[in-house]
C-alpha cells in the first residue's frame, strides 16, 4: 500500500474506527470466516448477530488478535485500526490489545482483590506514576463500570466473591481501565440474569460516549436495544450490515429476515 | 412385576401395562443386586488393602522399635593419671598418644569395682573376659572424653558406656543362653553376671539417641551404629534435587505448556518425558556413573552426584505434575490477562503460575519423597556400601565428600550377618517413613494454604 492510497482511504473513512477488508479466517482446514468486509464507526455500538457457529465471535477475536493464541488459526485480509494494519509484522499484539479491550462471555475476574483486578492493566502499561494516580484510575474505571457504589467499601475483597452481574461489570471496568479506544464484547450478558443484563446494557449505552463498542450477542432484542449498527453473520459470511433499525424493520436479504423472525438459527 | 400381577391380575384389578412404583420390578432388582455386589467388591478390596497396611506398619514398628533402645552400663571410672598422663604435664599431644588399649584397664577396674559394690562375684580369671560385656567402642568414648577434658584426669567420672550387642540382645530377648552355646564372644556365664548387674541397676536400657544422630559402625560394633550421617547425606542430596529439579522442571513445563508451538518436535519431547517417568531408576544410576563420574570426574559416592542422578529421575515427575496443574488453570484467566494487554510472560507469571502453585509444590514434594526413598541409582555411583564414619566437616564437604543415604544405609544393615543389625535396619525404615510422612504432610499443608478459588 503506498502513501497516496493510504491518505485517500483515511479521508474516505472519516469516523471509521475499524475497517476490515476481505477477511478470511481458517481453523486448520476449516474456512470459518469467508471474505468479510466491515466498517466499524467510532462512538457507536455495533452488534454482530447470527446463529451459533456462524463466525461472529471468531471475527470479533480477530479485531484484537486474540486468535493469535490459537495455533491452528490463520487470518488473511486487512483489518485497519485508524488506517493502520493490525496484522502488520511491526504490530505487537500486546500493544494492540491495550487499545482494543475485550470483555468475555463468562465473567472472568482474576482471583485477586477488586482493586488489583482494575489496577492490573494500568500497572503493566505504566499508566499511573504513583499510588494516588492508580487509586484515581481505579475509582474512575469502577464508576464507568457502574459498580463503584456497590464495591467502594470492599475494594480489597476478592473479585471472585461478587455476584455474576457484578463480576461482569467488574470485567468491563477492568477493560476500560487501560483507556482503550475500542471495546469488544463477546456475548457479555449470556451468563447474566435479566436485571444484571439490563444494568450491563445501560452501561454499554453510556460507554458509547467515549468508545467504539462492538458486541456479539445471541439475543436479537439486545442487539435492537443497544446497537446503532448491526451485522448479520451466517455460515461464515457477512450477510447484511446496516443501521440497526433497518436490519430489524426492513432487511434486504431474505436470510436476515428469516433469522430475525426466528425461522433459521 | 408382570408375573406377579398376572397371577393376581383379576383380584387386584390393575392393568398389566401399569406398574406400581411401590413394587420393585425384575430389572430394578437385578440392577440393585449388581450395584450391591459392586459395592461389596469395593469394600472387600479396601479391607484387604487396609489389612496389608496394618500388617506392614505393625511389623515395621514391632521389629524396628528395638533400635531406639539401647543397653548402657553405668560405671564410675577413675581416670588414673598414672595411665593417661604419666608426665603430669597435661600436654594434649602426649595424652593423645595413649591409645584405646590404655583405657581398657580403667574400664575393667571400674566394672570390677561396680561388681564388688553390688556384691557380685567375678567368675572370670581374665579381665579381658569381663570387658567383653562392654562395647569395644566404650574405650574410644572414654578416650574422646579425656582428650576433650584433659583437666579431669585424676578424677573419678561417671560414664554411661554402651553394652556389647550380645548383652543388649540378651536384655531385648534376642540372645538366649542356648544361642550363646556356639558364640565365641560371650558365654552363658556372662549372662548370669548381666542378670545380677541388671538387678543392681548398673546395666539398663534407655533411649538410644546415638541411633538417630550417630554414624554407621564396623560390622563388629552394631551397638554403635547410627543413621545420623547418612540422614545428612540424604538431606544434602535432597537439597541438590530441590535446587536443580524444581527450577528446571518448572521452566520446562511452562515452556512446553504455554509457549512451545504444537508440532512434531514438541510431541516427541512430550512422549519422551512420559516415557522417562517410567524408566527403571537403575538406568539413571548408570547414566550418572557414565556422565557425572567417568566423564565429568565428580567425586564418587558424593551426595552431589547422588543428588544430580536423583534430579534426572525426579524431573519427569515434576514436569508431568507441573504441566497438569498449569493445564488445570482455566483458559478464561489467560484470556482475561491477554485481553487487558498483558504479554504472554506476564500472563503466565502474574496469573497462571500463582494458580498452579499448589499443584506444582505438591508434585515437587511427591517427587522429592520418591527420590528420598530411591536406592537403585545410588548403587552405581557408590553410595551404597560406603560407610561414612564421621560427619562431614562443612557444607562444601557435605556435598563433595563420600557419604551414604538413608535407604542405602538400611540396605547395608539388612545384608550384614550380625542379627543385631537386623533391628537397626527396621529402625532405619521407621525413620525413613517418618521423613516421607512429614514431607507428604508438608505437601498437604502447602496445597491447602495456596489453594485459591476462581
Amino acid at each position: 500500500m503506498n502513501d497516496m492510497t493510504k491518505i485517500e482511504r483515511a479521508l474516505e473513512m472519516k469516523d471509521m474506527k475499524i475497517s476490515a477488508k476481505n477477511v478470511q479466517v481458517y481453523y486448520g482446514d476449516t474456512h470459518a470466516i469467508k471474505d468479510v468486509s466491515v466498517e466499524i464507526e467510532d462512538k457507536t455500538v455495533t452488534a454482530f448477530i447470527g446463529p451459533s457457529g456462524c463466525g461472529k465471535s471468531t471475527f470479533l477475536r480477530c479485531l484484537n488478535r486474540m486468535n493469535d493464541t490459537i495455533d491452528i488459526c490463520r487470518v488473511e485480509g486487512d483489518i485497519l485500526l485508524d488506517g493502520e494494519d493490525i496484522y502488520d509484522k511491526r504490530v505487537d499484539p500486546v500493544q494492540l490489545r491495550a487499545k482494543v479491550g475485550m470483555v468475555f462471555q463468562k465473567p472472568n475476574p482474576f482471583p485477586k482483590s477488586i482493586y488489583d483486578n482494575i489496577a492490573y492493566g494500568p500497572r503493566i502499561h505504566g499508566l499511573a506514576r504513583n499510588k494516588a494516580e492508580l487509586d484515581e484510575i481505579v475509582e474512575k474505571s469502577l464508576r464507568r463500570g457502574a459498580i463503584w457504589d456497590e464495591v467502594k467499601d470492599r475494594l480489597h475483597a476478592p473479585g471472585t466473591g461478587l455476584s455474576g452481574g457484578q463480576q461482569q461489570r467488574l470485567c468491563i471496568a477492568r477493560a476500560v481501565a487501560t483507556e482503550p479506544e475500542v471495546l469488544l464484547m463477546d456475548e457479555p450478558c449470556s451468563a447474566l440474569d435479566p436485571i444484571a443484563t439490563a444494568q450491563v446494557e445501560e452501561l454499554i449505552d453510556e460507554l458509547r460516549q467515549s468508545y467504539s463498542v462492538v458486541i456479539v450477542t445471541h439475543s436479537m432484542q439486545q442487539a435492537a436495544r443497544v446497537s446503532q449498527k448491526t451485522a448479520f453473520f451466517h455460515l461464515g459470511n457477512l450477510v447484511e450490515y446496516d443501521d440497526t433499525t433497518k436490519i430489524f424493520t426492513n432487511p434486504e436479504d431474505p436470510r436476515t429476515e428469516s433469522y430475525i423472525t426466528g425461522r433459521i438459527g | 412385576m408382570s408375573d406377579a400381577s398376572l397371577q393376581n391380575g383379576p383380584e387386584m384389578g390393575a392393568p398389566t401395562t401399569k406398574s406400581s412404583i411401590l413394587q420393585l420390578d425384575q430389572r430394578t432388582k437385578k440392577r440393585n443386586a449388581a450395584e450391591a455386589r459392586f459395592r461389596a467388591y469395593g469394600i472387600a478390596a479396601i479391607a484387604v488393602g487396609l489389612v496389608f497396611l496394618v500388617v506392614l506398619i505393625s511389623s515395621i514398628i514391632f521389629k524396628g522399635v528395638g533400635a531406639f533402645q539401647q543397653s548402657f552400663i553405668t560405671l564410675d571410672v577413675e581416670l588414673l593419671e598414672s595411665k593417661l598422663d604419666k608426665s603430669g604435664e597435661r600436654d594434649i599431644e602426649k595424652i593423645k598418644k595413649v591409645t584405646t588399649f590404655g583405657y581398657s584397664p580403667l574400664i575393667e577396674n571400674a566394672l570390677k569395682a561396680a561388681m564388688e559394690e553390688a556384691g557380685i562375684e567375678n567368675p572370670f580369671a581374665k579381665g579381658k573376659d569381663l570387658r567383653k560385656m562392654l562395647s569395644s567402642g566404650a574405650a574410644a568414648d572414654l578416650r574422646r572424653f579425656v582428650i576433650a577434658n584433659p583437666d579431669r584426669i585424676g578424677d573419678t567420672v561417671q560414664f554411661r558406656l554402651l553394652a556389647s550387642s550380645r548383652v543388649d540382645g540378651y536384655l531385648k530377648g534376642r540372645v538366649t543362653r542356648e544361642s550363646l552355646a556356639r558364640d565365641k564372644n560371650l558365654t552363658p556365664v556372662h549372662l548370669d553376671v548381666v542378670d545380677q548387674l541388671k538387678d543392681a541397676g548398673v546395666v539398663a536400657k534407655s533411649f538410644n539417641l546415638g541411633f538417630i544422630t550417630g554414624a554407621d559402625a564396623s560390622e563388629s560394633r552394631p551397638e554403635q551404629a547410627g543413621i545420623g550421617v547418612s540422614m545428612l547425606g540424604s538431606l544434602y542430596m535432597m537439597l541438590v534435587v530441590l535446587a536443580c529439579a524444581l527450577p528446571i522442571g518448572v521452566a520446562a513445563s511452562i515452556y512446553l505448556e504455554e509457549f512451545a508451538p504444537q508440532n512434531w518436535i514438541t510431541d516427541l519431547i512430550e512422549v519422551n518425558i512420559s516415557n522417562l517417568a517410567a524408566v527403571p531408576s537403575i538406568v539413571f544410576g548408570i547414566l550418572g556413573l557414565a556422565v557425572f563420574i567417568q566423564f565429568a570426574h565428580l567425586p564418587q559416592s558424593a551426595p552431589l552426584v547422588g543428588g544430580l542422578v536423583l534430579t534426572l529421575m525426579t524431573l519427569p515427575t515434576i514436569i508431568i505434575s507441573t504441566r497438569a496443574s498449569l493445564k488445570s488453570v482455566p483458559p478464561s484467566i489467560r484470556e482475561a490477562a491477554l485481553g487487558v494487554g498483558a504479554s504472554k510472560m506476564q500472563t503466565v507469571f502474574h496469573h497462571v503460575l500463582p494458580l498452579a502453585m499448589p499443584g506444582i509444590l505438591t508434585g515437587t514434594i511427591i517427587g522429592l519423597a520418591q527420590a528420598l526413598g530411591e536406592t537403585a541409582p545410588l548403587l552405581l555411583i557408590g553410595m551404597v556400601g560406603y560407610i561414612a564414619s564421621n560427619y562431614p566437616g562443612g557444607i562444601i564437604e557435605g556435598f563433595m565428600s563420600p557419604n551414604s543415604a538413608m535407604p542405602a544405609q538400611i540396605y547395608e544393615w539388612a545384608k550384614r550377618a550380625d542379627p543385631a543389625y537386623y533391628e537397626r535396619a527396621w529402625g532405619g525404615i521407621i525413620i525413613l517413613l517418618v521423613f516421607l510422612m512429614t514431607m507428604n504432610i508438608i505437601a498437604i499443608i502447602l496445597r491447602r494454604r495456596f489453594e485459591r478459588r476462581w
